[in-house]
């Protein structure tokens, strides 16, 4: 058995779930409050030194301001400007697709430099990304709601946005969306193919007034779902955690059901919680016999790795991964874990995830927020640490998960925002889904 | 545009190995006297021509079977005798180095004799071809002529000056490496898979460009014997037809084993300095150059067609896809077959001889045999192999059918456990809401193996339940394919059966 022993006589016990919850949670936002350069609105990709702004990051930053604004932690005027300044950057931004550029086509390059704001890293323009921002565009568009000059313009601003996205020069011959675009080459040779979290790009690019994609477009990448019964559990089937996930932080699935759904008398909801159950039984069989994998020790997600050489576990030669989407059940699998992607099913499984928590909590003694909010941890690299080696500082994307799938669990107001949006109702429809909430 | 290369010379061949020298082509060879009309004329002694042409002597017909260059064509001389020879060669060289994951300790100095693996290689592949040798099939009935024919007219073909006279024709004239033009690939010179197995010495660096499933084959080999082997492939994945999670576990694999792996990546450009060849590739614009001693390549098979002069037979063809045929095999010449690599979609030698037997029922027989009725299996032999029959989940979709997959991946399985042989899966795909099996892959080590029972499923028409119940030795890596069936038939009855059975077993 590849655990450490625990001493039940002494070990302490962990806060109420709800403590811990509030706990993770604020210090996610606290990200937020930090990586934000208040000229241009841009939001850092990690709070690693030099870091550049992420677009999926801003529309995370975006959708946390409600979430902060009704939990207390920021005022809604502080959170009505940064949001002005941010969406009043972006609509004036370059959008010529030259290389330093900032934009193209109402589309965005995956990273940005955090003070001018163009192209960094030889980056795609980013078609997830941008959904991601959007997103976060569209959120703060439903909740700041006042009828008031700044909310009137953010609201404004949101709508430009969102109608300048040129969805259709995305698809591809057949319909459905490629990855990026970049200036050198063209559009990137691989597409959006298997099941992803790019549910929400189709709802997006399907509710689109002005550029909206063609009705066979969602049709023509559900072809490539496989419906699998993995370890008794039957599940439209991807590896990586993330992808039963991001989609959910801003649309609530429960209830309506696509066409490939209602053949398999499911919906993306229940999906993701046995997608959840199925991550659970992979770390309980363990077959790397990595360290603290069990049944309170589980998810493989996209995250940070160690850079540690290649050394001997079980016989085999072991490598291990930097930043990489590991998944379930093929790997790359090299003993880290995701401890967000583990928060992040709270909604689907909290009687999987809860017991994770606490178990996180002794483990770390205490310090749990660290543990679930780092990008990567590994328990079996013994030598980086009494708890194995645990990646540095945080992940926007992470943080940005944590904030708003904690709080549909505890009230729901993310998904809320996301039924009484008229583009991602009319977006959803158009992809095929009916009933429940629409 | 591409090109075909040109034949290896059969004589270097010959050199290297007598006994093969005198299966496949002996010297000195006198073709006999024509007994025309031939009930057959096969033109090529691959192994679909050498099928047909057994087949038909066996019922009595008068046959010839032209050869221009080796009898047992690709698959015997270039193509999966010596390939498989070699990989299983290389296989124990990887196990020697990993011998820690089977709790043996690993050898300090592990040497390569390349040589020693090319002579076994070689010795190997003259035994395979002792029952087709060129002695034997003449004994069997066959007029066995060497070399090139050209059609004449609808019924005769002219064969270096001698004319045959048929009443039925085959061609199974096999088919040839597809090559990229790349500026200075022919100057700065290469190796395909028609060329690799007459090398005297392992190269000390190897590009292969074209990742497909022999590219990836002879990559993982060779990085095995010891040479520092790169892979440029232009698509983002490997393997692009296959399952997306069978691509993925070759990639791992091939990472295992040291292949440096560029993926989304076209060679541009060649040039030799040094003594080196310099090879420029384009990945999403980025430019980067690639410096190895040798060069691989092969981005497909084209049906080696050239030559025979069809239009005078009236025989359609595309240069691309080969000769057009009908459901039965019928050219657009009534009296003329083809089969194999010369006109079908997979090039396979397990389909080459299926579609060889079709040929002789149907050309000399009376038989109304269909192609679209074979069930066609192939397999990747790369290590862990990637073996697949009928239908993707992809193509069941297309098609409207609803499928279901049953997964088992091999650390669920015992013997992959004590085997340490756990990278892989089973997937067999049922239409859903019923016990029909529409396809499945299997990614293991003796992948190639376990398909066939599904295969046998597949044709003799039994369901997945079926298999459920079918006892399968233990341990056994096929007991996934078991493990597989027993999901299915464990799905939770109806509704009103659950009731019942509750009711049954509360009095």
């Amino acid at each position: 058995m590849n655990t450490r022993p625990v001493n039940r006589a002494q070990s302490p016990q962990p806060p109420s779930d709800d403590a811990l919850l509030e706990q993770l949670q604020r210090a996610a936002f606290a990200y937020f409050q930090t990586a934000y350069n208040p000229t241009n609105g841009l939001v850092a990709d990690t709070n690693h030194e030099g870091a550049p702004c992420s677009i999926a990051v801003i529309g995370f930053a975006l959708s946390v301001y409600p979430v902060g604004v009704e939990r207390g932690w920021m005022e809604r005027a502080d959170a009505v400007q940064r949001t002005l300044v941010t969406l009043r950057f972006l609509m004036a931004s370059d959008q010529s697709g030259s290389a330093r550029a900032t934009g193209y086509r109402g589309f965005y390059f995956h990273f940005l430099d955090m003070h001018s704001g163009t192209r960094v890293w030889h980056s795609e323009v980013s078609l997830i990304d941008t959904g991601f921002l959007i997103a976060g565009v569209l959120t703060a568009a439903a909740y700041f709601d006042a009828d008031e000059p700044d909310e009137s313009e953010l609201r404004r601003l949101a709508d430009a946005l969102y109608c300048r996205v040129d969805w259709c020069w995305a698809q591809r011959e057949g319909g459905a969306v490629t990855h990026g675009w970049k200036p050198e080459c063209g559009f990137l040779n691989y597409g959006w193919e298997g099941y992803s979290e790019a549910i929400l790009l189709y709802a997006l690019g399907l509710g689109s007034p002005t550029h909206r994609l063609t009705d066979e477009s969602f049709s023509a990448w559900t072809v490539t779902y496989q419906w699998e019964n993995l370890y008794g559990y039957e599940f439209l089937y991807a590896g990586p955690l993330f992808i039963h996930q991001f989609s959910h932080a801003w649309i609530d699935f429960r209830g309506i059901r696509d066409a490939f759904m209602r053949e398999k008398n499911c919906d993306y909801f229940e999906n993701s919680r046995r997608a959840t159950y199925v991550q659970r039984e992979y770390a309980i069989r363990n077959p790397g016999s990595f360290v603290d994998y069990g049944a309170n020790c589980w998810g493989l997600s996209a995250g940070d790795g160690p850079q540690a050489s290649a050394r001997r576990i079980a016989g085999r030669c072991q490598t291990f991964y930097g930043y990489a989407a590991r998944g379930v059940p093929y790997g790359p699998d090299d003993g880290t874990l995701c401890g967000s992607s583990t928060l992040s099913s709270l909604v689907f499984a909290p009687e999987l995830v809860l017991p994770a928590l606490r178990a996180l909590w002794l483990r770390s003694n205490g310090d749990h927020a660290t543990f679930a909010r780092a990008s990567g941890f590994n328990p079996t690299l013994v030598e980086s640490g009494p708890n194995g080696w645990i990646s540095e500082g945080e992940f926007g994307l992470d943080q940005g998960m944590i904030v708003l799938m904690i709080e549909n669990y505890r009230s729901g107001l993310p998904w809320r925002l996301g039924r009484a949006n008229p583009f991602v109702r009319t977006g959803l429809r158009r992809a095929g889904f009916k009933g429940g909430w629409l | 545009m591409f090109h075909s290369y040109p034949l290896p010379n059969p004589l270097h061949v010959v050199a290297d190995d007598n006994e093969f020298g005198l299966n496949s082509r002996p010297a000195g060879w006198r073709n006999p006297q024509p007994r025309e009309p031939y009930h057959l004329l096969v033109i090529g002694a691959g192994p679909a021509g050498l099928v047909a042409a057994r087949a038909a002597a066996a019922l009595g017909a008068r046959v010839a079977l032209v050869e221009r260059h080796l009898l047992g064509g690709l698959s015997l001389n270039y193509g999966c005798v010596p390939s498989q020879a070699l990989i299983r060669s290389s296989r124990l060289y990887a196990e020697m180095r990993n011998a820690e994951v089977y709790g043996v300790r690993t050898p300090q100095a592990i040497e390569v004799d390349f040589q020693l693996a090319m002579e076994r290689m070689r010795r190997i592949r003259a035994r395979a071809g002792r029952v087709d040798s060129a002695r034997h099939v003449a004994a069997a009935g066959v007029d066995l002529f060497f070399g090139s024919a050209r059609f004449v007219n609808s019924d005769a073909v002219d064969v270096d000056g001698v004319r045959l006279r048929f009443k039925k024709a085959l061609i199974a004239t096999g088919s040839r490496s597809l090559l990229p033009t790349i500026p200075g690939l022919d100057d700065a010179g290469y190796l395909t898979n028609e060329t690799l197995f007459d090398i005297t010495a392992l190269p000390k660096s190897l590009l292969v460009i074209g990742g497909g499933p022999v590219g990836c084959q002879v990559a993982q080999a060779l990085c095995r014997f010891g040479c520092r082997t790169i892979i440029a492939h232009a698509e983002p994945l490997f393997l692009p037809k296959e399952e997306r999670d069978a691509a993925q576990l070759l990639a791992d694999a091939l990472a295992r084993d040291g292949v440096e792996t560029h993926l989304n990546t076209k060679a541009v450009n060649v040039r030799v300095e040094g003594g080196k060849k310099l090879v420029e590739t384009i990945n999403d614009g980025n430019v980067a150059t690639i410096e190895v001693d040798e060069i691989l390549t092969g981005i497909g098979r084209l049906p080696a067609i050239a030559g025979l002069n069809l239009e005078a037979a009236g025989v359609d063809y595309d240069p691309d896809r080969g000769i057009v045929v009908d459901d039965f095999l019928r050219t657009t010449n009534r009296l003329i077959f083809a089969a194999g690599d010369a006109c079908l979609e997979h090039m396979f030698t397990d389909t080459a001889e299926a579609s060889a037997r079709i040929v002789v029922r149907n050309a000399l027989c009376f038989g109304r045999v269909r192609l679209s009725a074979l069930t066609i299996p192939w397999c990747t032999y790369t290590d862990p192999e990637i073996a697949h029959v009928g239908l993707y989940v992809r193509q069941a979709r297309e098609r409207g059918i609803p499928v279901k997959t049953y997964t088992v991946p091999l650390h669920e399985i015992d013997r992959a456990l004590t085997d340490s042989e756990e990278n892989g899966f089973v997937k067999i795909h049922v239409q859903d809401g019923s016990d029909k099996i529409l396809g499945a892959t299997v990614v293991a080590r003796h992948a190639g193996e376990m398909i066939n029972s599904l295969s046998l499923a597949m044709v003799a028409g039994i369901g997945l339940s079926t298999i459920a119940q079918v006892i399968h030795a233990y341990p056994t890596q096929a007991e996934g394919i078991r493990k597989a069936a027993m999901a299915h038939a464990d799905t939770p009855p109806p509704r009103w059966m659950a009731l019942l059975r509750r009711w049954w077993f509360a009095r």
